[in-house]
């Protein structure tokens, strides 16, 4: 069993090659297919390593180089089920987007396939791999892939500045990770996630443990776009192809969350335990300001697939709040709720790109009504804004009741009131896309008329003529949002999530399975259940949803009503946050830097 | 003088940072980001060398011998990788942003307001 | 935001990063003064164990070689990226004999330079194969080679003969040395996975130090690895100079 556990990498990887070497002979039917088989095989090999390591989770040390005296010496794949499962996710996601683009987009001789696949192998090494320089290397690769990815239509204007704002903020990132890199590895001598941890243990955080955490964290807390980090993400999806969308979205920017979470609880809980309480307060702080930024950004776009990506932002900075209670309830929380959005989102990118495939815009204003032959669609968009909202009793409800019920554990109750807010702010806004575009409610003309209409995009996305839209593009999101509803009530799903999340933070245990090989003896986890306070709380966010899209539908008249004292100054701010996302390179970094700074800044002041 | 290299780092990262920000030309832009990249090269070389230690090839000098660390090598060669690679596609998308936008000035690339 | 008020943020934000990295420097082991175990430990084994004396090229295709996995593919990926970007559009096409572009059509392109070039290639040609075969054994590898590799070929370009460079390193064959290298490194390791059982494992005999035929599968990861630098590097500036050179704005005739 344990000798598939570097397959998952290898084989897209293979694929891939041969697909691209390939490319200007191979049919199409034959690229789709290697590509869909190589997806769903690399998916239910993860889902069997999650099941074989539920119990036992083991280190697969590559090149059999196994440590001596405690000092690891090769590569490992430490493979849990929480690691183990995101992994499979990712495949699952990238199954579902080469399944979208099958009768739909417009593949150039087999990179796109060979690219996809690279991605999926870069994620999935990302997940299973248990040393810090192996964890940067497929982080530069999925970053690689993606600055390709999202340039791919380069006939066009947006997507070319687009790419370059995306390269450029996730290298300089990528920099302060080698930094971060550079020092631990100064200190402890090492390069396995698991020995830095043990090295670390038993010292009180300096400086430069306290320094590293925080180039490292700004490193994945970029590509997790949190704020002020986030300014690429909104150019990127805004301009990457609709297949392309649904994997930044879906996974690749909670992959930033999920190495926030596995580097604290393997390297960095040991030294930084006593000042946990202060290192909460800041990564909570960090993830309200993004999620409430995120929530407002998206309400007020009419371009779909920039709504769409500022609401990621503001469920990213939900997900790093649940992280940030640094206890085993919050992360299973954010295990569930990542998997249910990321379907979610998904799908929700899928029916934009319907959208823009039969009607070539994805401006909401200029879509105005002209869903009304599109019913299905606009069925599952009203699907997917209510799971969204975390709609009571599926998945996303599951995941955020048990983050709520570890944000009051930890004495940060008032989370709830933001969790509920922004997710159903979030799932208004698209709920107001579901009426105004199928529905023709509302007024057909925008409010503010210097704000920038969504360009009109070229077809070159699509192959087929516009009249008709074909199956695959319509089943795949369906499914989805079936998954995202439904995962939730798979048997022994939930249960499992929350025991995987328990030994995912166990810190002693990790260090002795890695490094030892040991097998460990769990203890025994106390199991939550869904309390009907939390379904008070899930039916307020769907109240909070309709009635935000209401508010967007038909609150034109309300709004203008309102004093010219409240009026003014909240557009002025409105106008001034939206003109700071400029698209300007040099803009971005100097956010970047000021956002890395402070945080360098708080976390030595706070941590040492 | 021990702390030299890790200063000097700061400085490139520093620097090649104001490159970026301040830079009214796409490609002074990517050659900043390899100024921020050599910083991640000086630091890590740094951690490795050892007085007196000579460079890990024991072809012709004895295999007990006093060497630098080898790791910090192959982990800079990798670095060196990627900076080659991003630089090569960030490039290329300056070179498409020519034929787009007519222009390799950031401030002339307008096609993503909000 | 104003390129005033941006350089404004950045004269606080900037000097405030780079003091926080220096302050976190300072907890630094002095420059020289080096204690890491995993570096004294790989110092120790790898030569009774691997029989290669280049270490870090030991490291690089033994003992640390999923990170070369990724990082090749990375290269590999940045190429197929290159490829995407600067593909030819419909409103572009290629001009087959192009005036200038031969016949030393650049400044400072003279006879002299030509025969300097000349003798350049096959020079730059063995240095490279010399240093990607010779791995194990001395400074060098793979990467390093194959960039002094694929350097021969520009030389032509040097001597102002683009369309010669072309014929001497087509496209097609690079790509295929290319895609050689990436999936021939995975396929190494399934070779290992399958006569070792672990996944990269050195399942080749390991032979004597400093002898050209040891250290099990470095060597030929090397090989392997130098033939796809190659590929890539000359594919990337294959396409650049293909943009600035060939290609034109006009509808196909």
């Amino acid at each position: 069993m344990a000798h598939i556990t570097a397959l998952p990498v290898a084989v897209p990887f293979v694929v891939a090659a041969l697909l691209i070497a390939t490319g200007p002979v191979l049919p199409r039917v034959l690229q789709d297919g290697l590509g869909i088989v190589t997806a769903a095989a690399v998916a239910a090999m993860c889902v069997l390593l999650a099941f074989h390591t539920a119990h036992q989770p083991y280190a697969y040390w590559l090149g059999g180089w196994t440590p001596r005296h405690g000092v690891a010496i090769g590569i490992s794949l430490s493979v849990d089920p929480l690691g183990a499962g995101m992994a499979a996710f990712a495949a699952v996601m990238v199954l579902a987007a080469l399944t979208y683009a099958l009768r739909y987009f417009d593949a150039v001789e087999g990179l796109f396939h060979g690219l996809m696949l690279m991605f999926l192998a870069a994620m999935a090494g990302f997940c299973l791999t248990g040393d810090l320089f192996n964890l940067i290397v497929f982080f530069e690769l999925m970053s690689t892939v993606a600055y390709a990815l999202t340039a791919y239509r380069i006939e066009e204007r947006a997507p070319i500045q687009g790419a370059i704002n995306f390269a450029i903020t996730n290298s300089v990132a990528g920099y302060a990770m080698f930094i971060g890199l550079a020092m631990l590895y100064a200190r402890t001598g090492a390069l396995n996630m698991a020995q830095i941890g043990a090295a670390l243990d038993g010292h009180p955080a300096d400086s430069l443990v306290v320094v590293a955490m925080s180039l490292l964290f700004v490193g994945f807390l970029t590509k997790a776009a949190m704020v002020p980090l986030h300014f690429w993400l909104a150019d990127a999806h805004a301009v990457a192809p609709t297949p392309v969308c649904v994997l930044f979205s879906g996974v690749m920017v909670e992959l930033g969350v999920y190495a926030v979470a596995r580097l604290y609880w393997v390297v960095f809980a040991g030294p930084l335990g006593p000042h946990a309480d202060a290192l909460r307060a800041i990564l909570i702080a960090a993830g309200v300001i993004t999620a409430l930024l995120g929530a407002w950004m998206c309400f007020v776009q009419r371009h779909l697939k920039r709504l769409l990506a500022f609401s990621t932002i503001s469920h990213v900075g939900l997900f790093v709040c649940a992280v940030a209670l640094l206890g085993a309830k919050g992360i299973a929380g954010a295990t569930v709720w990542i998997v249910a959005h990321g379907f979610t989102k998904g799908a929700l990118f899928m029916c934009m790109g319907i959208l823009l495939h039969r009607f070539a815009t994805v401006d909401e204003y200029d879509l105005h009504g002209k869903g009304r032959d599109l019913p299905f669609v606009g069925l599952l968009v009203v699907v997917g804004a209510l799971l969204l909202a975390a709609l009571p009793p599926f998945t996303a409800f599951a995941g955020k009741s048990l983050v709520e019920s570890a944000s009051t554990e930890a004495g940060y109750g008032w989370l709830i009131a933001l969790f509920v807010i922004v997710s159903g702010a979030t799932g208004g806004a698209v709920l107001r896309i579901a009426g105004r575009v199928f529905m023709g409610w509302g007024p057909a003309e925008g409010p503010d008329p210097s704000q920038t209409r969504a360009a009109e995009e070229r077809v070159d996305e699509t192959r087929d003529t516009r009249d008709h839209t074909p199956l695959t593009m319509m089943v795949v999101p369906a499914v989805m949002l079936t998954a995202a509803a439904l995962v939730l009530f798979i048997p022994g799903a939930l249960e499992g999530v929350q025991r995987a999340a328990a030994r995912f933070t166990d810190h002693a245990a990790y260090v002795k399975w890695v490094l030892g090989g040991a097998h460990v003896s769990w203890r025994a986890v106390e199991l939550s259940h869904i309390e009907p306070l939390d379904v008070l709380y899930g039916l307020v966010a769907i109240a909070v949803a309709i009635g935000a899209a209401a508010l967007g539908l038909f609150g034109r008249p309300l709004r203008e009503s309102l004093p010219r004292r409240v009026r003014e100054p909240t557009r002025a701010a409105l106008r001034s946050l939206r003109h700071l996302h400029s698209g300007e390179i040099g803009d971005y970094i100097a956010w970047w830097t000021a956002g890395a700074s402070v945080l360098g800044a708080v976390c030595l002041l706070a941590l040492t | 003088m021990s702390f030299l290299p890790y200063v000097v780092a700061a400085w490139l990262f520093f620097i090649g940072l104001y490159g970026v920000v301040s830079s009214t030309n796409l490609i002074r832009t990517v050659l900043s980001l390899t100024i921020v990249q050599s910083s991640t090269y000086l630091v890590l070389l740094g951690v490795g060398y050892r007085n007196g230690g000579k460079a890990p090839i024991v072809a012709d000098i004895p295999t007990s011998s006093k060497l630098v660390d080898p790791i910090v090598q192959v982990l800079v060669l990798t670095d060196v990788v990627i900076e080659a690679t991003v630089t090569a596609l960030l490039l290329a998308l300056v070179v498409q942003a020519h034929k787009r936008f007519g222009s390799v000035r950031p401030a002339d690339l307008r096609a993503l307001r909000d | 935001m104003s390129r005033r008020a941006r350089l404004a943020m950045f004269a606080l934000a900037g000097p405030g990063l780079a003091v926080v990295i220096l302050i976190g420097m300072h907890g630094m082991p002095a420059f020289g003064h080096y204690h890491g175990v995993y570096g004294l430990l790989i110092n120790k084994i790898e030569v009774p164990e691997r029989h290669a004396t280049d270490l870090v090229t030991a490291l690089n295709f033994d003992i640390r070689a999923f990170d070369t996995l990724g990082e090749e593919f990375i290269l590999f990926a940045s190429v197929a990226g290159v490829a995407l970007l600067l593909r030819k559009l419909r409103d572009e096409r290629e001009a087959t004999r192009s005036r200038g572009i031969e016949d030393h059509s650049f400044a400072g392109a003279s006879a002299g330079l030509q025969l300097a070039s000349l003798y350049l290639i096959p020079l730059l040609i063995a240095l490279g194969c010399y240093v990607v075969i010779h791995g194990a054994l001395t400074p060098g590898g793979g990467f390093q080679g194959g960039i002094v590799l694929a350097a021969g070929p520009l030389a032509i370009l040097l001597a102002g003969r683009y369309f010669a460079m072309k014929r001497l390193a087509p496209e097609r064959m690079l790509e295929a040395s290319e895609a050689l290298g990436a999936a021939g490194y995975v396929l190494m390791g399934f070779a290992g996975l399958i006569i070792t059982g672990v996944y990269l494992k050195n399942f080749l005999p390991l032979g004597t130090p400093a002898m050209l035929l040891s250290a099990g599968m470095i060597p030929i990861n090397s090989i392997v690895v130098g033939l796809e630098v190659t590929g890539a590097f000359l594919v990337t500036w294959t396409e650049f100079l293909d943009q600035e050179l060939i290609v034109q704005r006009g509808e196909d005739t």
